[in-house]
Order: structure tokens, then sequence, then C-alpha cells
């Protein structure tokens, strides 16, 4: 499903994020990335999403070289994945709904069946009664869940999540966790970064450490 | 198809909704392009109606042909056959020697002088009308029969209509010159409204691609608005042009009675406003295109 061979990431600045790195994830597995600050976490899942390309190595997912892909090719990788931020990326202009709607408006689903699903979304994170909301009146825990609502509206067969748990007391956090073990019990193969292991610990996932930049498993 | 339709209604919609949530702005720039197109667009029909009042007075435009002092009267005819023959030739009318001495001599003061004279110094002429009032035509026309036998002179006295042709043309050329300019003012005022609303929503374009949005996609809303902003100011130039050639009509009222064909000075008619509310439409979206797409580069 995911495949990683030899990869390695400079940026122009000269800083190395990711040495030498080789990491094949299955269909439906739950993976922990794990590491220090600056081990390269985010870096990963930023090569996985085509926001970075690697240096040097090759990244396969779901088949696709991303390699290979051209810019406009690009976009329609993304819709088979579900990205979920440590600071959210919200759009504060508008409320909960439009917010999450909007992965089925990029992929031109129409008006009804679309509210339909982002109702189910919302429901599924538990925040279907503020969907009028806007994002700047939610708790971060809140907006946390909006951002994970958007990014399972497309239904993806893949969800990376960047430290969702981060800047969220213990109860918020316990909730991503469930909602997390539900995705993965319906067969999304998820690869969260995090470096609270512990949180997640209940769900017996598969844990990946980056350790300055190569991993050790 | 539905999609698409769907995807292309949204667009507008958006572009719409922004265009009225920044009205006094919007407006501003309307008024900018509006202003801008309604330069050359009245430069335009200020040459329109300068072409309309020489059409009419192209059909007097005359060819005089002077025979030579000593060519007689079948040497006149033979030029007559040939005139009567030639295609560019509409009407010819004789005027000889005797009948110019008597249209002279009707001139106050003149017959004395001529009666002093003892002998007829005029000869015999031909004078013709062409079939086409085109200045070059006539010119061609003039330039043949000045070289055919026994005529001394072949004279147009249309100098003043050609050099009136000729400065609406250069008027034409140059209401074209503006437009061309003013094209481009309108594409650059589009590509920077566009840029300023790129970086207000420069949030949104993020998370939209990162969540799959294509350029076009990205691109679609700013292209609506583009077109909205451009149809504006070319309504606006339109509007503004109508209402000059109305107040002109208004002041002018009888004066131009002698002078505009229809007694009133010509506006935009519908084709030539469609025109402009087209190319004003297409030069928005064009300038539109080249912001986003400068814009998404940038940002890979």
């Amino acid at each position: 499903m995911i495949l990683l061979q030899g990869v390695a990431k400079r940026y122009s600045g000269g800083q190395t994020a990711l040495r030498d790195v080789t990491l094949r994830i299955e269909r439906g597995e739950f993976a922990l990335l794990t590491g220090a600050s600056g081990a390269g976490k985010s870096t990963l899942l930023k090569l996985i999403a085509a926001i970075e390309r690697p240096t040097a190595g090759s990244v396969v997912v779901s088949g696709q070289n991303l390699g290979n892909l051209s810019r406009r090719a690009i976009p329609y990788l993304r819709r088979n994945l579900g990205l979920v931020f440590q600071d959210h990326k919200l759009l504060y202009d508008r409320t909960v709904f439009e917010n999450v709607v909007l992965p089925l408006r990029v992929a031109g689903f129409d008006g009804r069946e679309a509210a339909g699903r982002v109702r189910a979304a919302l429901d599924k994170v538990g925040l279907l009664n503020r969907e009028r909301a806007n994002p700047v009146a939610l708790s971060g825990g809140e907006q946390q869940r909006v951002c994970i609502a958007r990014a399972i509206v497309h239904r993806p067969a893949i969800l990376l999540a960047d430290e969702p748990t981060a800047n969220l007391d213990a109860a918020y956090a316990r909730e991503i966790v469930s909602l997390f073990h539900a995705f993965h019990q319906v067969g999304v193969t998820l690869l969260v970064s995090t470096h609270d292991v512990t949180t997640f610990a209940p769900l017996a996932p598969r844990i990946v450490e980056l350790r300055a930049g190569t991993i050790t498993e | 198809m539905r999609t698409f339709l769907a995807q292309h209604g949204l667009a507008a919609r958006d572009a719409i909704a922004r265009f009225g949530g920044q009205i006094i702005p919007s407006t501003f720039n309307v008024i900018v392009i509006g202003v801008a197109l309604a330069l050359p667009l009245s430069l335009y029909v200020a040459m329109k109606n300068l072409g309309a009042v020489t059409m009419p007075m192209d059909a007097q435009p005359q060819l005089t042909l002077f025979m030579e002092p000593e060519a007689t009267g079948e040497d006149a005819e033979v030029i007559g056959k040939r005139l009567a023959k030639h295609a560019a030739v509409g009407a010819q009318r004789f005027v000889s020697r005797d009948q110019a001495l008597e249209n002279l001599k009707r001139s106050p003061g003149m017959s004395e002088l001529i009666g002093d004279l003892g002998h007829n110094p005029l000869p015999d002429a031909w004078i013709v009308s062409a079939r086409d009032h085109d200045p070059a035509a006539l010119e061609a026309l003039r330039a043949e029969a000045a070289k055919w036998p026994r005529v001394d002179l072949a004279q147009l006295d249309t100098a003043w209509a050609r050099k009136l042709d000729s400065a609406v043309q250069v008027g034409r050329a140059i209401a074209l010159l503006v437009a061309g300019l003013l094209a481009f003012a309108l594409a650059a005022v589009t590509f920077n409204t566009i840029r300023l609303q790129i970086l207000t929503r420069r949030e949104e374009i993020e998370v939209s691609k990162l969540i799959g949005a294509t350029d076009g996609f990205i691109r679609r809303p700013f292209l609506y608005f583009g077109v909205i902003q451009g149809i504006g100011g070319g309504l606006l130039a339109c509007t503004l042009v109508g209402l000059a050639a109305w107040g002109l009509n208004v002041q002018l009222g009888a004066t131009l009675l002698s002078f505009a064909p229809g007694g009133a000075l010509l506006g935009l008619e519908t084709k030539e406003t469609m025109t402009v509310l087209f190319a004003a439409g297409s030069l928005g979206c064009l300038g539109a295109w080249l912001s986003v797409t400068q814009h998404l580069w940038r940002i890979g």
C-alpha cells in the first residue's frame, strides 16, 4: 500500500530530514510513526502525500510511484488520502460544514450527496450539532475533530495524521484515538505520527521509530 | 457533465459572492476598466461618424479630363467612347469649350475680360463621376485617363476628401493602438486585483491543494471574477460612449442635421456592444488566468 525505498530528503537549506528510509506499510495496517522532534516524521508524511519530493529513493503509494507522477496527477493521488494536520489547517472564514465539504467539492460531488456525507462525517466525530459554527468558536479538540472529519469525508483508503493529539488534553486525545480505532476497523490504512505512544497503546499498533532520519523498528 | 456544470456553477456563485462582498473596491476596478475602455471606444465612434460624413460626399467627387487646346471635337468623341466603355466610370458629361466660355461669361465681370481676349482659351472637357467612390479607385482612373491621347490634364477634385479619408484612417489606427494598449491595461488591472485576492485567500488555496484540488478547480472562481469585472467595465464603457453620443446629439441638435447622415451621431450598434463585452470579458479572464497560474507555479 505504502512503500518507501532508500528514501532521503535534504531540504534546500542543506538540512537533512531523512537519510535512508525503507518502510513498507500494508493495506489496513495501523502504524505509529514516533521519534523526537526533528526526527523527520512530518517530512515522511509529506513525502507520502507528495507535498515534498524525495532527494533520493522512491515512494510508492497504492501502486503509484510518486517519482513518475506529473504535477497534474498529484491532486488525484491526494483524493485517495485523508490528511490530518497538527495545526488543523481549517478555514476560519467559513462554517464547520463548509470546511468539511471541501474535499467533496474538489472531487465534484453534487450538493445533496455531499451534504449527506458531511453530516455522516461530522456525526462520526461527534460534531453534528456544530455544523453551522465557525471553527474559531470551537475548542482545540473540536477543531482537530473537524480536521479529521474533513480528512475522512471522502472515504479515503489511507489516513495520514501528523501529531493529531498534540496540544490536546488527555480526554480529547482519547476521543481521537478511539476515532482512529474505528477507522482502522473499517479497513482504512493509518499512518499516524506522534511522540505520545502511550495514548495509542490500547490499539496495539505497529510502531515505527525514526531516529536521526533513519528507521529503527 | 453534470459535475462539470455543478463545479462551474459553484465557481461562478463564489465569484459573484466575492464581487458583492467587496463591492466598493470591485466598483472602483470596474470604473477604472470602464473609463480606460471608453477612451478608444469613443475614438472609434468618432471615426465611425467622420467616415459616415465623408461617405455621401464621396458621391460628388469628380474627375475632369481637359483635352489639349488643339484637340478637335472628334478627339473628344474618341475619349467619350472610351469613357463610356470603361468599367470604373459611372457617369460622364461633355462640356465643350464654347459651353465653358458661355458659363464663364455668366460670371459677373468676366464677360468684358473675355471679350478683350479675342479667342477662346478654354479646352473641351469631360466631367466624369466614378462608379466606385473609393478614393483609391478614383485615383487609379485618373492616372489611367491622364495617359490617353490628346488628354492634357486629368484632375480630381477630391483631394480634400482623400485627406479627410486618410485622417479617418489614421484616427482608426490610433483608436486601434489605444485599444490595444488599454486592453493590456485591462488585463493588468485584473491581474493585480486577482493577485490581491489570492493573497487574502492563500490559506484556502493551500488547503484546497492539500485535499486534492486541481489547478483548474482553484483557478475557476478567479477566472469568473475576472470575466465579471471585465464585462462590468465593458458595460460601463459602452454606457459612457452611448451617453456621450446622446448628449452631443441633444446639444448640437439641428447643427448635426447638415452633417450626419441620419441627422444624429451614430452610437454603438448591438453587435459592436457585444464585441466590446466579449473582448472585455476575455481580457479579464486572461488577466485572471495569468495571475492565478503564476501564483500556482510559485507555490509548486
